[in-house]
């Protein structure tokens, strides 16, 4: 479903990722863990198009993020070719970012509508399923002031899935919450995760949640995967000594 | 004579109203051309680095060179080129684009105060760039700067009396036709004085609330 060759992303002369590959197949529940700085937030944001790579390529579904066919050659790929391939791949994000400007119902039929095409009809009741799924079947006219930083998360993993996306990418999404709201979210995602066939990328520092919901985690360290294992053999049996000393500094303060 | 004669001023009070309709249609138009042209220039400043060179350059050179001198260029120099308008359109269109390229920094600071984020997850949702300007970044970005919008039509409201220097019989115009007729300059120019205050400081006064509301909020 994913698959990154090569890739490299630099700011000015900081190397955030080099020479990095490797593959997720469709329907796979990823978790990118590791230390802060350490380039798993830029995998996502390449992904979401939010940043462009310096060299390699990126591709979903197939689909090359940033080069397209043109009559038999690769040429870089346009704004269309791009809104495309976005179009499959939803984002939520650590800050939730829902738009203050719009209600709940706002914010749910807004891309429904705009880029599906959908009717407002048709966006209201695909919105209102998917708060009900999220448990906030009631907040449809409230204001994402209104709500807590947990139902506004709640809210914005709606709006993502509003998009029905066949890949969806978590930034942390439970970081800036009050710890008490986290175990909320977390179940959510959980059930979302044993309900859909979405391929899940998500970043994490919820060691626990990475556990039971990936089927595969990556450990990154200094733009470079260090370890790619199944949760149950890299929380309990890692390789490497670097992963070693993460897993001990974060599980067991 | 009296300094003051209640009935000559009574007597030109007219004429002075009749001026201050000029002045805030010129007021009124000049500002909707500034609020429009400045959202425009604002919005293009954002865009690929040519244009944003170019709407730089404008915006400098024109706040560079004095009002007057913007005024005097267009009544005078659009007639070479085979476009003659009437002074208070000339007037209006002076104002408008000199007082554009101040709202369009006012506009260029509330599009910068919308967080990173609103961009991000507006392009996530793959919402078409026009959308995302109409439907995520202004509507948080316009009502912030609405106060700074309101500085400066109450600003342009009082230099709106440049414009008799085109022949624009505004208030000010107005004060100078009486004068030139009767010599007597105390009233006329007291009274447009008044009006001014009249009008601007009940102004300000609704900008300083409207600035209050948004500060609590």
């Amino acid at each position: 479903m994913i698959e990154f060759d090569g890739v490299e992303k630099r700011f000015g002369d900081h190397v955030v990722l080099s020479e990095l590959s490797f593959a997720v197949a469709p329907g796979e529940h990823v978790c990118l863990i590791g230390p802060s700085g350490s380039g798993k937030t830029t995998i996502l944001r390449l992904l979401m198009t939010l940043e462009k790579v310096d060299a390699g390529t990126i591709t979903v579904g197939g689909t090359s993020l940033s080069h397209m066919d043109k009559g038999g050659t690769l040429v870089p790929a346009d704004d269309k070719h791009v809104r495309e391939v976005r179009k499959r791949i939803g984002m939520v994000f650590q800050q939730f970012n829902l738009f203050p400007n719009m209600t709940v119902r706002g914010n749910l039929i807004e891309a429904p509508t705009r880029v599906l095409g959908l009717s407002k009809e048709e966006a209201t009741a695909r919105a209102q399923e998917l708060l009900d799924l999220v448990g906030l079947g009631d907040r449809m006219d409230s204001h994402p002031t209104q709500l807590s930083g947990g139902q506004q998360q709640r809210v914005a993993i709606a709006r993502a899935l509003a998009m029905r996306p066949d890949v969806l990418l978590l930034d942390e999404v439970t970081s800036a919450l009050d710890p008490e709201l986290v175990a909320g979210v977390l179940t959510l995602l959980r059930d979302l995760g044993a309900s859909t066939d979405i391929t899940f990328l998500c970043v994490t520092h919820e060691m626990g949640f990475a556990r039971d919901f990936s089927d595969r985690v990556m450990m990154f360290d200094g733009g470079r995967v260090i370890e790619d294992a199944a949760p149950e053999k890299l929380f309990t049996a890692p390789e490497h000594e670097r992963t070693r000393a993460f897993l001990h500094a974060v599980v067991d303060r | 004579m009296n300094v003051w004669d209640w009935n000559f001023a009574g007597q030109i009070i007219p004429a002075l109203l009749n001026g201050l309709r000029i002045t805030l249609v010129a007021t009124v138009l000049g500002s909707l051309i500034a609020f429009v042209l400045g959202l425009v220039l604002a919005i293009l400043g954002r865009g690929p680095r040519p244009v944003r060179i170019v709407v730089r350059a404008v915006v400098e050179f024109v706040r560079s060179t004095p009002l007057l001198v913007q005024v005097y260029f267009l009544f005078f120099v659009l007639p070479t080129f085979g476009v003659v308008l009437p002074a208070l359109t000339v007037g209006v269109l002076a104002l408008g684009l000199h007082y554009a390229t101040y709202t369009s920094e006012v506009y260029r600071a509330g599009i910068d105060a919308v967080p990173r984020g609103q961009w991000e997850a507006a392009t996530a949702l793959s919402l078409p760039r026009s959308r995302v300007w109409t439907g995520v970044v202004l509507p948080q970005a316009v009502p912030r700067v609405l106060p700074a919008l309101g500085n400066y039509v109450i600003s342009m409201f009082k230099e709106t009396p440049l414009l008799i220097g085109i022949g624009v019989l505004d208030i000010v115009g107005q004060v100078r036709e009486v004068g030139g007729q009767s010599f007597r300059y105390v009233e006329a120019y007291t009274i447009a004085g008044l009006l001014f205050l009249l009008l601007s400081y009940p102004a300000s006064l609704a900008v300083r609330r409207l600035e209050r509301r948004r500060a609590v909020r």
